[in-house]
């Protein structure tokens, strides 16, 4: 029984120098040390001992241990070791103050403190066992604290990758609306030099349209200036020759008209070419559309004369009396309508140019007041085209003129003009080689 | 002398008329007019040899006044007339191909009537 203490304080050395190592100098040595002096009053309790060394020794460590805060942790260990050693002293004490007593409940004493030793292992393999259960969980916290990071850390790579993309897109995006507003810009651009481009090819025919009416404008003037001076002369006579006054007096008059008739004539082809130019009102107005299909007619006609000296085709107009007004974008279906004039013209001059002589070239306008509406059809007896180009015609940018001379946008806008703009109809007959007939139908409002 | 002029003006005929009222008035000078290309060679064809003089605008729909010219001097070999071509100003290459189709002489828009007086009065007296 007495070497007890000494089984006891060996587990215990055992279990401190197998666990953490607390924050006190030469900790190893001392353990060492508490080895080697419990190694000695082991050796000297087993030879004969009465026991009181070891559980002195044992009191001197629990009082050290207790008393120093670096071994707090300890603790837990160290209190089953109380009950021990207070039975233990009781025990050494009884033995020796009360040998009488003792020695009749020698084996109540024993009994109790092999109980209390027992109680010690069975509290130490409770802490170990719980100690090792805190290990466990220690570490699978551990691990999960590993994977936490892990995880975070491909969180936060998740989310830059998910920022990137997100920038990337929003770039793309931009980059997406500014091509977009670039489009709409060319677009109108496009729009607006295909209008300029139809107006280039009326220069030519405006010029010469207004060319004429201002030579008689001038040229009317001038001659009523000599019949004045006529009129003087006669006036100053003897005997004046009134049938002549009279005669010249109605020459005056009538040119008088002329001047103002050519004088409106200039006026009303500058205004033409002033609404083409212009930006449409889009508003719908009463319009004449035999008038408005004769002056694009010559128009279209005298502009490609200008740049073709050398052409020349038989106009044929067909104009409905009865056809009365139309309520129609007048400036935009003066667009629509120079446009197929100058394909006509295109057409037939590219057919001359191939067949020559023989060949006499032929554009005509025909309108008709029919009951649902009014029709309009441009025809010419010039190249036609094939099935495949036909299909195309109404196509933005499609275009058979070489590159410069069409921007393809012609009949795509005049497309858009009769039906979106009039609710109305663009159709096309041609044969390849023969004619071209482009049929205008414009439903009564 | 017997002048046809031809152009798609209808008025050229009034201007005309009044321009040339003296000479008219005298006798010196008869005109004729043709509003076409087309309607020029019917009365030419309709009246052989009546005109001396004809004075053609290039500038018109259907027949130009080049083709009514290479018309001319195909038709009347033997007695051609004398044809002044009119176009517009600065028109080099009208010009040059109303020469070399045969035109005697070549006016420009806007007519200078006095130089054309001169210029038939020369004919009518040469």
């Amino acid at each position: 029984m007495n070497l007890l203490s000494f089984l006891i304080l060996f587990f215990v050395f055992r279990y401190l120098k197998r666990s953490a190592r607390p924050a006190i100098p030469n900790w190893d040595q001392l353990l060492l040390w508490a080895n080697i002096i419990t190694g000695l009053l082991f050796l000297i309790e087993a030879n004969k001992g009465t026991g009181v060394l070891g559980l002195l020794w044992m009191a001197i460590l629990t009082g050290y241990a207790y008393r120093t805060p670096e071994l707090e942790f300890f603790r837990p260990t160290l209190v089953p070791l109380l009950p021990y050693l207070f039975l233990s002293v009781l025990e050494k004490l009884a033995r020796w103050f009360v040998p009488k007593f003792y020695d009749e409940y020698e084996l109540y004493f024993e009994i109790a403190t092999f109980a209390a030793f027992i109680w010690v292992a069975a509290t130490w393999m409770n802490l170990r066992k719980q100690e090792k259960a805190l290990a466990v969980e220690r570490e699978k916290r551990q691990q999960e604290e590993e994977t936490n990071k892990v995880i975070a850390a491909q969180k936060n790579e998740l989310e830059y990758l998910v920022e990137e993309r997100t920038a990337e897109l929003r770039a793309q995006k931009e980059e997406l609306e500014t091509t977009l507003e670039h489009l709409r810009a060319t677009q109108d651009q496009l729009i607006q030099s295909e209008k300029m481009a139809s107006l280039g090819e009326l220069t030519a025919g405006i010029a010469h349209e207004i060319q004429n009416p201002l030579n008689f404008v001038n040229n009317f003037s001038e001659v009523s200036v000599e019949l004045i001076d006529e009129l003087r002369e006669e006036e100053t006579k003897d005997k004046p020759d009134t049938e002549l006054i009279s005669d010249l007096l109605e020459d005056l008059r009538q040119n008088l008209e002329k001047i103002s008739h050519h004088g409106k004539r200039a006026d009303s082809i500058v205004k033409g070419m002033l609404q083409h130019s212009r930006v449409s009102t889009g508003q719908k107005e009463e319009t004449d559309l035999n008038a408005l299909a004769d002056e694009y007619l010559r128009l279209a006609y005298h502009g490609l004369r200008a740049k073709d000296k050398t052409f020349n085709a038989k106009l044929v107009t067909e104009f409905d009396p009865a056809l009365g007004k139309a309520n129609v974008i007048a400036q935009d279906l003066g667009r629509v309508l120079l446009n197929l004039f100058t394909n006509a013209f295109y057409a037939v001059t590219e057919k001359k140019k191939a067949l020559g002589g023989a060949f006499e070239p032929q554009v005509s306008v025909q309108t008709r007041r029919q009951a649902d509406g009014i029709e309009i059809r441009v025809r010419d007896n010039g190249t036609g085209m094939p099935e495949a180009v036909r299909q195309k015609i109404f196509q933005p940018f499609f275009t058979t003129k070489p590159t410069g001379q069409g921007t393809g946008l012609g009949l795509s806008l005049s497309y858009d003009i009769v039906t979106k703009g009039h609710g109305g109809t663009l159709d096309v007959r041609t044969k390849d080689g023969e004619y071209t007939e482009f049929i205008i139908h414009i439903p009564a409002s | 002398m017997k002048i046809l002029v031809v152009d798609d003006e209808q008025d050229v005929r009034l201007l005309f008329e009044q321009r040339f009222r003296r000479e008219i008035r005298n006798g010196e000078l008869f005109f004729y007019f043709s509003f076409s290309g087309e309607e020029a060679l019917t009365f030419l064809r309709d009246h052989p040899s009546e005109v001396i003089l004809i004075l053609s605008d290039i500038n018109m729909p259907g027949i130009s006044g080049l083709e009514l010219l290479g018309e001319i001097r195909r038709n009347n070999p033997l007695a051609p007339p004398v044809v002044m071509m009119i176009t517009a100003y600065g028109d080099e290459e009208n010009h040059r191909r109303a020469l070399s189709l045969g035109a005697n002489d070549f006016l420009t828009k806007p007519l200078d009537f006095s130089a054309l007086k001169e210029k038939l009065k020369g004919i009518y007296e040469g």
